[in-house]
């Protein structure tokens, strides 16, 4: 079975980032790197791949060119092989372009099982994965604090503003990963060495046979009009404490805060 | 003639939580607000929804809902949406509002616009403003499609009494799932505390690693000043709160009127979940910490003894 990881290629949540033309947040940023988030799916799948026997790890990216560095640092952590699906058409999708260029992949690489992360670091809406399952019409598993999968059956444990909830599904099935399904691994030199023989293939919108206008500016339900840089917070007063020499002035802070 | 905006009430809302309000109120500034009870309401709810503006109130059971995840909210939300001619649905931000708005946008062939703080009708277009990268930056957007789905981020709003009468339609919806679909096998309700909700609280105060895992002087001040109590990601990897407390990129994203930050260093990731807050307070050791910068009042010294002192006062 094929297991395939869903990897962002974003900013770094440290960097300053710009805005394309048509006022898109700009993915190519000085450090842009393999979404944080998504180092958790390519975790999460690693551990699942040992866990069932022949399975393989694909991991997808759709995005610029550049994102074959996102995808080559997922090798490193272990993937098999990698697949960047990178068209004009697609500059300025939304998530409902996103999610269909993304599903026409999985149905062609013939995934059975999809990891995603909970969000992406840059948009941050955290609904392809429900959108994937949704077009897929595979079981969704999202948002999920751990996985597991025995006998073809999928289950997760998940914690959400309703609650705790286990929940499980049959694969083939969409799973996303929060930050406590367990710490991303770090590639060692040897895992560093071994990725570069592995290949990332490039698909066009035209390999997978998905109409450019589906995809893209063209397709997007939402126009971004303005974008505007938000005040700095003004930097405050800092008092050095002494012996409990600052009690009085947050006390004060305090009442005048709460007023 | 004013559009009906449909409104999704909260989760486990046997009392009208603040979020629903504060969507209750926007939608009464869009529109002609309809709430969707997704499952069952006590008359008691029913009652407040009107008293926050609801012009219908749709009971809406659903015997799939409890074994769904998602899916039956969204598509028993979507049909609602589709009866009452819906112009806008507004769902609260959270894993599960953004994931339901998603599904019901997929369904209705609608903008989906996540994590708004404002929306109006500009030319009869919904135009809604949205905080990204780490509150750097407001985006705002315009939804091209006739329908819009919006998730509204807590505390964007003060919501407004406004006494409706409601009119309530009792629905059925049975969710057929037309693909294999996920089953709950168990759940467990979010253990109620007196304490107010993380993300509707006025006052949050949080704990970081530098609580060294006594969280008795944060819990001391939330409940002094009548807050709530957060945490940072390392408070919640070391155990000293559960994740549902956790304040940041990945965890609750706040924004009260006063923000207590103790012992916590003051990373991106943190800042994300609470640059917003009105005034922000920070006790931290080391002067060089992150958090001096954006506080309004930042303190160098030490929380443990900082702390019960200034609990001691307010007494
Ligand atoms: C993908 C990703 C997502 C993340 N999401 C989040 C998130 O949602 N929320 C979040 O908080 N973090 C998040 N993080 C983690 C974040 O980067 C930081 O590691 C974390 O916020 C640090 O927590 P802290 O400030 O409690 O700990 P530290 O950074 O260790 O800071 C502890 C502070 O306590 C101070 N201190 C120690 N003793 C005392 C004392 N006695 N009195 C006063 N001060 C004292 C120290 O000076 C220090 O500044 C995320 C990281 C990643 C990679
Ligand atoms: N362009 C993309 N390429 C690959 N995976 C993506 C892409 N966009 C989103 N995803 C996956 O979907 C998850 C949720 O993204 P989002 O809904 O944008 O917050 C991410 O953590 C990724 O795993």
């Amino acid at each position: 079975m094929r297991i395939i990881a869903l990897v962002k290629y974003v900013p770094d949540s440290g960097d300053e980032v710009g805005f394309e033309p048509d006022l898109s947040l700009g993915r190519v940023g000085p450090s842009s790197r393999l979404s944080e988030l998504d180092e958790y799916a390519v975790e999460q799948a690693l551990r699942l791949r040992t866990e069932l026997a022949g399975a393989t790890l694909t991991v997808l990216s759709v995005g610029p060119a550049e994102a074959e560095s996102a995808l080559r640092k997922a090798l490193q952590m272990g993937a098999d092989d990698a697949v960047l699906v990178t068209d004009e058409a697609i500059a300025g999708s939304d998530v409902f372009g996103t999610a269909t260029v993304l599903s026409a992949a999985i149905r062609s690489l013939e995934g059975g099982l999809v990891v995603a992360g909970m969000s992406s670091t840059d948009a941050g809406l955290g609904v392809v994965p429900a959108l994937l399952a949704d077009s897929l019409s595979w079981p969704l598993l999202s948002q999920a604090a751990a996985v597991s999968v025995e006998a073809g059956l999928a289950k997760i444990a998940r914690v959400d503003e309703t609650g705790s909830r286990v929940v499980e599904a049959a694969l083939p099935a969409v799973v996303s990963v929060t930050d406590q399904s367990g710490e991303p691994r770090y590639p060692s030199f040897k895992d560093v060495l071994a990725a570069k023989k592995k290949s990332v293939a490039t698909l066009t919108l035209a390999d997978l046979g998905v109409d450019a206008s589906a995809a893209g500016a063209g397709s997007a339900r939402v126009e971004v009009l303005a974008v505007s840089r938000n005040a700095d917070r003004a930097a405050g007063r800092v008092i050095v404490d002494v012996d409990g020499s600052s009690v009085d002035e947050i006390i004060d802070f305090l009442a005048a805060a709460t007023k | 003639m004013s559009e009906n905006i449909v409104v999704l009430v909260g989760a486990n809302a046997e009392v009208l939580d603040a979020s629903t309000a504060e969507l209750l109120t926007l939608a009464g500034q869009l529109g002609r607000p309809v709430a969707v009870v997704a499952g069952e309401a006590t008359e008691a709810l029913v009652a407040e929804l009107g008293r926050h503006g609801a012009a219908e109130v749709h009971l809406v059971s659903c015997p799939q809902l409890s074994d769904s995840l998602v899916l039956a909210k969204a598509a028993l939300l979507a049909d609602r949406a589709v009866d009452a001619h819906a112009k806008v649905i507004l769902v609260a931000s959270g894993l599960e509002g953004n994931e339901v708005a998603g599904l019901v946008a997929a369904k209705l062939s609608a903008g989906l616009i996540t994590d708004a703080v404002t929306a109006r009708f500009e030319a009869a277009e919904l135009v809604a403003d949205k905080v990204v990268w780490a509150g750097k930056y407001t985006v705002t957007a315009k939804v091209l499609t006739e329908m819009a789905v919006l998730t509204v981020k807590p505390n964007s709003c003060v919501p407004v009494i406004a006494e409706v009468e409601a009119e309530v339609r009792q629905a059925r919806f049975d969710f057929e799932p037309g693909a294999p679909a996920a089953r709950v096998v168990s759940a467990e309700p979010t253990a109620a505390t007196k304490r107010p909700k993380l993300v509707e609280a006025n006052v949050v105060v949080s704990g970081g690693r530098g609580t060294d895992g006594d969280f008795a002087p944060v819990e001391a001040l939330a409940d002094a000043l009548g807050g709530a109590v957060g945490g940072s990601r390392a408070a919640v990897d070391a155990g000293y709160v559960p994740q549902t407390l956790q304040v940041g990129q990945t965890g609750k994203s706040v924004s009260p009127d006063l923000y207590v930050a103790l012992g916590i260093s003051g990373a991106i990731q943190h800042i994300a979940g609470m640059r917003t807050a009105r005034r922000i307070l920070a006790v931290n050791s080391d002067p060089e910490a992150p958090i001096h910068r954006l506080a309004d009042l930042s303190v160098v010294g030490d929380l443990k003894t900082i702390v019960p002192a200034v609990v001691a006062r307010l007494g």
